[in-house]
């Protein structure tokens, strides 16, 4: 079957895809800038095609565990919030992911803290790539910087999340999910029969019963799961980096930046080397694994590094630990939901070269 | 006409001493014992097992399941 | 295994007359002495065993005292945080719509930090069963004040009795969730006397048949004691229950199963 190309919005994007993935539910509750995902899968009405179920919950809580049961029952199911209801999310999400339980969470951030403004922003990195919820553990993220990465990502998280038995998180931001452009759909899935060993569908004679479960009482067996869980996130570390760079091969300065301001940051390095600065653009597509390896790389042969975040400074500090002091690096961002233009970006990268 | 007599199985060790089963006998069949089990709790047992009309009472009403009951017309 | 019998020749096979049911594991239950959370895992065992439904339940545990049921009942089990129950239930159901699916919860996972997920659940009619274990106290974090504690009742965070002026009156969370049309049976029960375990047992028979009608949902609330957060012994416990819970949350049907009208859209 062929591909179909449609002119949409990312937040429509994400919801195509999903049933397109073959997603079994979708559970979600209403937040600028993100409602167009469950407003669209409620107008396509998946569950009379495929089966999909798709439910508005009470709240963004009950949405979270709602996607706790279905992954329980080994089935492919998402949620999608912005912020302040990913914040809700975070008890569940770290029950999910001490259950080893696989699933789909797109933030669809705007700015904040607090109730925020509903305009796009990146100040959910921290709360995304270092934790959100309590205790250790890691969410695979991904974040696009386009409609089709949008769409494209949905299957890849699916996939992801099975393969690790764990959590993925799809970090993109108001500006995207709102945005309209040209995105090729993948032909449709069907939803899968296969059921996973370890989920909940009632036990029969042949084997024990599964327990879903994150709770251990004895410290000692506690300690081996939560290094169980270490080894999984460094082979995910190991396996599954994704980035992409932008005229990187003879940069001297290197812009590091994802979503939004990669977007901007690559007119940026277009602009600079027409005015002579050798600039290039390292795009990290997952967040965790973070691309530190090839920063600490490009690091040998760059003067600096400018981060550029639509946010006070999260992930600079990921793009420090990543260079080790090898280089300077500076953070450029803007904040509460503005959005920087390629010519800021531009400007400031000539003041740190000149000035530091 | 047909009696019914009953016999009893406690497994003592998991008995957790609650009472609950001495006040639902209705024949007086069960006592509390003066001894206690390895954990501590004074177990029940049939002290009058003559007595025992085998309805079970005891058994359906003990929260940990401890009670096994037999019965037969004599 | 240490025993004592009564007359061992009335002991043979086909004079048994009840035995525990083989859905309970091995596991020694952590409850209380005379808790009736114990029973009532015991009255849920024997209905799967005797439906003939092992192979198609799944159950959603709580957190509370019976946090570890997962331990001792051998069907599929989901753990559930705080007061979520419903909603793992909500997609469970959804998703494996031919299967059973009940929670079982105590009452601060399904009336305090669970009540929009009880509530919603019901509202929505999702077909699966609600079992409410109801002892107005909150027993495994030390006997702290629960949204059902009764008025003038004294705990750990309520020590000279629950003051209804700065605390709130009781909820009567199966009186609420009855008002719902979602809801399809809903009652009242208790399992402090073999009279009222026979009851519970018809009771809870009835909840896990009805779910294959996909008629909504399920509720059944057991009035429960607890000895160690009461500071009574068990046979106390049980008489304190039945003198002040009972007159304040009563036993019996509260939604008996009526045939819902099929609703029609207002205009075209």
């Amino acid at each position: 079957m062929e591909k179909e190309l449609r002119l949409m919005k990312g937040n429509e994007a994400v919801a195509e895809a999903a049933i397109r993935a073959g997603a079994d539910g979708y559970f979600g509750y209403p937040i600028t800038p993100q409602s167009e995902i469950i407003e669209y899968l409620m107008e396509a009405n998946p569950y009379e095609t495929t089966g999909m179920v798709v439910l508005q919950a009470e709240s963004e809580i009950a949405a979270i565990n709602m996607v706790y049961g279905g992954a329980g029952c080994g089935k492919k199911v998402m949620t999608s919030s912005s912020s302040p209801g990913i914040s809700l999310k975070q008890e569940g999400i770290s029950y999910i992911a001490g259950a080893e339980l696989p699933c789909l969470i797109v933030n669809v951030v705007r700015g904040g803290p607090g109730l925020g403004t509903i305009q796009p922003a990146q100040s959910d990195y921290f709360q995304a790539v270092k934790g959100g919820g309590h205790g250790d553990y890691h969410l695979i993220v991904l974040a696009p910087a386009s409609v089709q990465e949008m769409a494209d990502f949905v299957d890849l998280s699916f996939e992801l999340a099975f393969k690790y038995r764990n959590p993925v998180m799809m970090l993109s931001d108001g500006a995207i999910g709102q945005m309209m452009e040209k995105v090729w759909l993948s032909p449709p899935k069907e939803r899968s029969k296969t059921v996973p060993e370890w989920a909940t569908t009632g036990k029969p004679p042949t084997r024990e019963r599964n327990i879903i479960t994150s709770l251990e009482l004895d410290p000692d067996r506690q300690e081996i799961f939560n290094k169980k869980l270490v080894t999984k996130y460094n082979e995910i570390r190991e396996k599954e980096v994704r980035f992409e760079e932008v005229q990187c091969e003879d940069a001297e300065y290197l812009l590091v930046a994802y979503g939004t301001s990669a977007r901007v940051c690559q007119k940026s390095v277009e602009l600079s080397r027409e005015q002579g600065i050798k600039a290039g653009l390292l795009r990290p597509i997952t967040l965790f694994p973070f691309p530190s390896k090839q920063i600490n790389k490009l690091a040998d042969k760059v003067k600096l590094i400018l981060t550029v975040e639509m946010s006070a400074g999260q992930m600079v500090e990921d793009v420090m630990l990543s260079v080790n002091g090898e280089v300077p690096v500076y953070h450029y961002g803007r904040m509460g939901g503005m959005i920087p233009t390629p010519d800021e970006v531009v400007e400031n990268l000539k003041e740190r070269i000149i000035g530091g | 006409m047909a009696k019914v007599k009953g016999s009893i199985v406690v497994n003592i060790e998991r008995c957790k001493g609650c009472g609950i089963c001495v006040v639902s006998c209705p024949t007086g069949t069960i006592e509390m014992a003066e001894e206690v089990n390895s954990k501590g709790y004074n177990y029940a047992y049939p002290a009058h097992p003559d007595l025992c009309i085998g309805c079970a009472n005891c058994a359906i009403v003990c929260p940990d399941g401890v009670i096994t009951v037999y019965k037969t017309k004599i | 295994m240490k025993e004592i019998t009564g007359l061992k020749e009335i002991i043979k096979p086909e004079n048994l007359a009840y035995k525990k049911s083989d859905i309970l594991t091995d596991e020694i239950m952590h409850y209380c002495p005379g808790c009736g959370h114990s029973t009532a895992h015991r009255i849920l065992a024997e209905i799967i065993e005797e439906e003939g439904i092992q192979q198609d339940t799944i159950g959603v545990s709580p957190v509370g005292c019976s946090v570890f049921l997962y331990h001792y009942l051998d069907i599929d089990w989901q753990e559930a945080a705080h007061g979520r129950a419903p909603a793992l239930a909500t997609a469970i159901k959804r998703l494996l719509p031919d299967k059973i699916v009940f929670t079982y919860q105590g009452d601060g996972d399904l009336a305090a930090i669970g009540t929009a997920e009880t509530i919603h659940a019901c509202n929505r009619g999702e077909n699966f069963l609600i079992i409410f274990i109801n002892n107005g106290i909150y027993g495994m974090t030390g006997g702290q004040m629960a949204p059902t504690t009764l008025p003038g009742m004294k705990s750990s965070t309520s020590p000279y009795g629950r003051d209804v002026r700065t605390m709130g009156n009781p909820l009567k969370m199966a009186d609420l969730v009855a008002t719902l049309p979602g809801t399809y049976y809903v009652t009242r029960q208790s399992v402090h006397t073999p009279a009222n375990v026979r009851k519970t047992k018809k009771a809870m028979r009835k909840v896990f048949q009805y779910q294959k009608l996909n008629r909504g949902t399920c509720f059944i609330e057991i009035v429960s004691n607890c000895p160690s957060g009461w500071k009574m012994t068990p046979v106390q416990a049980n008489k304190w229950m039945e003198d002040n819970m009972f007159p304040f949350y009563p036993l019996g049907d509260l939604k008996t199963p009526v045939e819902q009208p099929v609703q029609q859209p207002k205009s075209e």
